[in-house]
């Protein structure tokens, strides 16, 4: 099997489809490498890595097109590329199906067989596979660098000599993967941050980042009755609103992500909210490609607005080019390991993952794929915020609770109950010489009780193996018995006894000891 | 010394004066004794102390040992030195020689002898009774006797099937013989009647006597053998993950035992030791009981997620696709994490991994990486039984924390490393109501950043659970035996 990779011919496009550490895996995996001369440049890749890595350069597109029997790219194709792909080849990139109808139709009529990295379903056997998670991962950290950039401060509050630095204060929308990654990377650069989702559940991921999880104040009553949730997405979206607004005015630094798959971007952030922010202040809009979150975003440019800068790059992945590329690889290598490796390369239409990611095969188009399932729309808002898991869940917990709590209780009664009377009989028949000694049994009962509470979990095994040689002190029972006076049965039993007290009392301490030696800090 | 059955001896005569002139200095060497062993529990609360703790435990014995045999009861010199040498030195070679991953049949072991012990000494108490006694006393002591056979047969065969089982000997599976509940019930009921029998034959009322005959004797074999048969059988029907608990509760047994022992022989020394012993196994099994959320009566009760019908029914649990792992990309995942925290379960004693992941900690805390060890109060087949372990390995124990200790700080962990466990870090104990383990506490591992569970397979673990965290997006999967895994993490970890 022989792998193509043509440079990018996208204009500005920086990264290409495979680097040369990830050649050597390919060549592992079986496959041959023929590579475009030029192809890695931009991603710091030269051909002469690429050679040494055990790939071959060849000269012009054409030849890596003409010689490949899988054609790996970046980008969807251009018309001048699917001209050079041939029947029966394979391709494998980010094809962008749902927004290429005239690409899909050329690729099929051509009998090419696509398959389309963004379209991988995402499932967990396919997180190797996921370009999108990891391109948004790089996303969001680009998103704040950009950011950081512009920014005319310091991130982190500082205190020096010539004054006082405030932190800067950075809200990013959307818990994502993207938004996650800048809010990390906020957070690693000194800023107070911000994150807010609409779905509850990330909540903790955003806390565990140490940014402030922002909730709405939303009256989430009516819960249960049936078709509340148009309603409740309207009166949510307005308390969003106000919410974004209210931010507006606080923070130096608003990142949003909010996409909703097949659709536009929301808008989140008016152009009004823009001029209530301070001077100085920066948007980075990741969403810039459908349209953008913020109402005056202009894709893959960076425009200024009463003093507040609007970043609309839709490249960001793009700008840290040797990053994306080898991540972007990496995907691409778990595909061709899922279509079988270089020896027995198939495409298993069966596969749930390359039946997901296939656009066209055989002729036709094969996208999008029959669902198996009813998909999860993870950022349809009012949907979301509907099907909190917490609503369900209550009516399952609480009813039984409380009746064995009850007949806790009652046991409890009757249990005290019984050791009162228990004590009352022993009071009033039982011979003073056993009431002296069931007083101390009693209290050095409590003793332990209080004691042994205290012994630290780590030593529960010592402490077994302690009480285990103190309880040898049974070792008295026999001994007692060893007189002259005893009768010869009582003697061989007493005898018996004290062999096998001692066996624990040595035992028990000399294992303790071995034990407690092995503690150490 | 005379050899005689068939007798009876009168109560209410006194000739107690020899006795207890001799006896202020013992009971005052006794009450010390008692002392010492208290303070040597309490040494255990702190690892630091926790030596010095058994010194005093040491010094007591051998205070009251001598105390005993120096005073006036103990005469017969000759065969006291023909039990208590070669007794010594099985002891101390048993100690010596045992594996820490044998611990838990060790210490069934050692419970059996106190039984035995405590059989025995009712026995002798029967034949040859202290004089002295009125007759409230004389019935009092029958049943003293009674009660300590009894509580003792228990706690010897209950410990030898727990010994054998934790040895591997007999399977671990809990016996589930049909109408077990009602046979142990019958059981209970005829020793409570065998007693009644007992202390009616040997206290005769009208003669005012304690009467000692072949009755008597015959009647507490009888008991001896149907409690026996009771404690057997009881830990028969008990397995897998609750052997803890049954090993702390013979423990207390064992107490128990030795506390009738000393109400039969009126001293107070086995009184105290006996309640010590008694209340830290029940604290040992209450905590083991807690950290299964279970109650005590479940346990003892035996069969484990059989009796209650909440059981997912197979197919409903949590299923989808794994994502496995291997060492070499372990080892790169937790070198370049901040913080890594392993989970050992019975798992890593059983591939005996400890002393290569005490290397690999080493290697990992060499690197700057911040390793820490979270024990669940089950873990193991024995309380604190991890802790030991590692501890045997050179694992230092200021990293080795509790599960309260550690939950709080796993959502910012970047790495957890899960050996050998499986229903102790199930998330399906916390948020599913309908699965059999529902409320157990558990390590929340599901909430750090990357979990790698090593496995030897898809198996569920003793509760018989399905477990969601395998399926989490978190989650890698590392399967293959324990030993072999960190081995090869070992390997892939220069330096």
């Amino acid at each position: 099997m022989k792998l193509g990779i043509p440079r990018e011919v996208t204009s500005e496009e920086r990264r290409v489809a495979v680097v040369p550490k990830t050649v050597e895996r390919l060549q592992k995996m079986g496959f041959d490498v023929i590579v475009e001369s030029g192809a890695g440049v931009a991603a710091e890749c030269s051909d002469a890595k690429y050679l040494e890595a055990g790939g071959s350069v060849v000269t012009s597109a054409a030849g890596v097109y003409a010689e490949a029997d899988v054609v790996l790219k970046v980008n969807p194709p251009t018309s001048s590329e699917v001209e050079m792909l041939r029947d029966g080849q394979i391709l494998i990139g980010m094809i962008w199906p749902a927004n290429q109808d005239t690409l899909i139709a050329e690729l099929a009529a051509k009998g090419v067989t696509t398959i389309a990295m963004d379209c991988v379903p995402r499932i967990s056997r396919a997180q190797k596979l996921d370009v999108l998670s990891a391109l948004a991962n790089i996303a969001g950290y680009r998103a704040v660098i950009e950011a950081a950039h512009l920014f005319g401060r310091f991130f982190a509050g500082q205190m020096t000599a010539a004054g006082r630095v405030e932190p800067a204060k950075v809200l990013v929308i959307g818990g994502g993967v993207a938004g996650l990654s800048a809010m990390t990377t906020a957070r690693g650069l000194g800023a107070i941050v911000r994150g807010f989702d609409t779905r509850l559940a990330v909540k903790e991921q955003v806390e565990s980042l140490g940014a402030d999880f922002l909730v709405l104040e939303f009256e989430e009553s009516g819960e249960g009755e049936g078709g509340y949730a148009k309603v409740m997405s309207e009166a949510f979206l307005e308390a969003e609103m106000k919410l974004f607004a209210e931010q507006a005015i606080e923070v130096d630094i608003i990142v949003t992500t909010a996409m909703i798959p097949g659709r536009d971007a929301p808008v989140l952030i008016t152009s009004g909210m823009v001029e209530t922010m301070k001077e100085g202040s920066v948007i980075v809009d990741l969403a810039a490609e459908r349209g953008g979150n913020c109402a005056l975003t202009v894709a893959g440019k960076i425009i200024e607005h009463h003093g507040v800068s609007i970043v609309g790059y839709t490249d960001l992945p793009g700008r840290m080019p040797s990053l994306s590329s080898r991540l972007y690889g990496n995907a691409l290598t778990a595909m061709l390991q899922e279509m079988g490796g270089g020896e027995d390369f198939t495409v298993d239409i069966d596969n749930e993952i390359i039946r997901g990611a296939l656009v066209t095969h055989d002729h036709a188009i094969t996208w999008p794929p029959p669902r198996p399932d009813e998909p999860t729309t993870t950022t349809d808002y009012a949907k979301d915020f509907g099907k909190r898991p917490e609503s369900e869940s209550v009516d399952v917990e609480h009813t039984p609770v409380i009746a064995p709590a009850a007949k806790k209780g009652i046991m409890t009664v009757v249990g005290a109950l019984a050791g009162l009377a228990l004590i009352l009989a022993i009071g009033l028949w039982a011979p003073t010489d056993f009431t002296t000694h069931f007083t101390v049994f009693v209290l050095a009962c409590f003793v332990g009780w209080q004691v042994v509470w205290a012994v630290t979990p780590a030593l529960h095994t010592p402490l077994m193996s302690v009480t285990n040689a103190i309880s040898g002190i049974i070792i008295l029972g026999g001994l007692l018995h060893l007189s002259d006076h005893a009768t010869g049965g009582a003697v061989a039993l007493g005898l018996l006894a004290v062999f096998f007290a001692t066996i624990n009392i040595t035992g028990g301490f000399f294992v303790t000891r071995r034990m407690l030696a092995m503690f150490r800090r | 010394m005379h050899w005689m059955l068939d007798t009876a001896i009168a109560t209410t005569a006194a000739p107690v004066a020899d006795h207890a002139a001799g006896n202020s200095l013992v009971t005052i060497a006794y009450l010390v004794a008692g002392v010492l062993f208290i303070l040597s529990l309490a040494g255990l609360s702190k690892q630091e102390t926790a030596s010095r703790g058994t010194w005093y435990g040491i010094l007591g014995m051998a205070l009251a040992l001598v105390a005993a045999i120096l005073g006036p009861d103990v005469t017969l010199y000759g065969w006291l030195a023909i039990a208590i040498i070669p007794a010594a030195l099985i002891g101390g070679a048993l100690a010596i020689r045992v594996q820490m991953t044998e611990m838990p049949q060790l210490v069934a072991l050692l419970h059996s002898f106190v039984g035995a012990a405590a059989v025995l000494v009712g026995f002798a108490s029967f034949l040859d009774p202290h004089p002295g006694m009125s007759m409230a006393e004389a019935i009092v002591h029958e049943i003293e006797v009674y009660i300590g056979v009894c509580v003792g047969a228990i706690t010897l065969t209950g410990s030898i099937i727990a010994g054998l089982k934790l040895h591997g000997k007999i399977s671990g599976k809990p016996l589930m013989l049909p109408a077990r509940h009602l046979l142990n019930l019958v059981a209970a009921i005829v020793t409570v009647l065998l007693g009644v029998w007992f202390v009616d034959a040997a206290v005769d009322v009208a003669a005012d006597a304690i009467v000692i005959d072949t009755l008597g004797v015959t009647l507490l074999i009888a008991a001896t053998v149907l409690t026996g048969l009771l404690g057997a059988h009881m830990v028969m029907a008990i397995g897998g993950a609750d052997m803890p608990v049954v090993v702390s509760m013979l423990n207390s047994y064992s107490g128990w035992a030795a506390a009738a022992a000393g109400f039969m022989l009126g001293n107070d020394l086995l009184i105290i030791t006996g309640a010590l012993v008694g209340s830290s196994g029940a604290i040992l099994s209450l905590i083991m009981c807690r950290g299964m959320n279970r109650s005590l009566v479940s346990v003892i009760l035996g069969g484990f997620g059989a009796a209650e019908g909440t059981k997912a029914a197979p197919g409903e649990g949590p299923q989808g696709e794994v994502i496995e792992i291997n060492a070499e990309d372990t080892v790169d995942y937790m070198r370049a994490a901040k913080s890594v925290v392993i989970v050992p379960g019975y798992g890593m004693a059983v591939a005996q991994a400890q002393h290569a992941l005490a290397d690999l900690t080493k290697k990992l805390r060499a690197d700057g990486v911040v390793v820490r060890f979270a024990i669940h109060p089950v873990a193991g087949r024995l309380p604190g039984h991890m802790n030991v372990l590692l501890a045997e390995a050179g694992i230092p124990y200021d990293i080795v924390l509790e599960m309260d200790e550690i939950n709080n700080d796993l959502p910012d962990t970047d790495v957890v490393l899960v050996i050998g466990a499986n229903d102790i870090v199930n998330p399906g104990a916390e948020n599913d109501p309908s699965s059999p383990i529902a409320g157990m506490p558990v390590l929340q591992v599901w909430k750090s950043k990357m979990v790698v569970v090593m496995k030897r397979g898809m198996a569920t673990g003793y509760a018989g659970v399905e477990n969601p965290l395998f399926f989490n997006d978190n989650t890698r999967m590392l399967f293959g035996d324990a030993k072999k895994s960190v081995d090869e993490m070992l390997a892939a970890a220069p330096g």
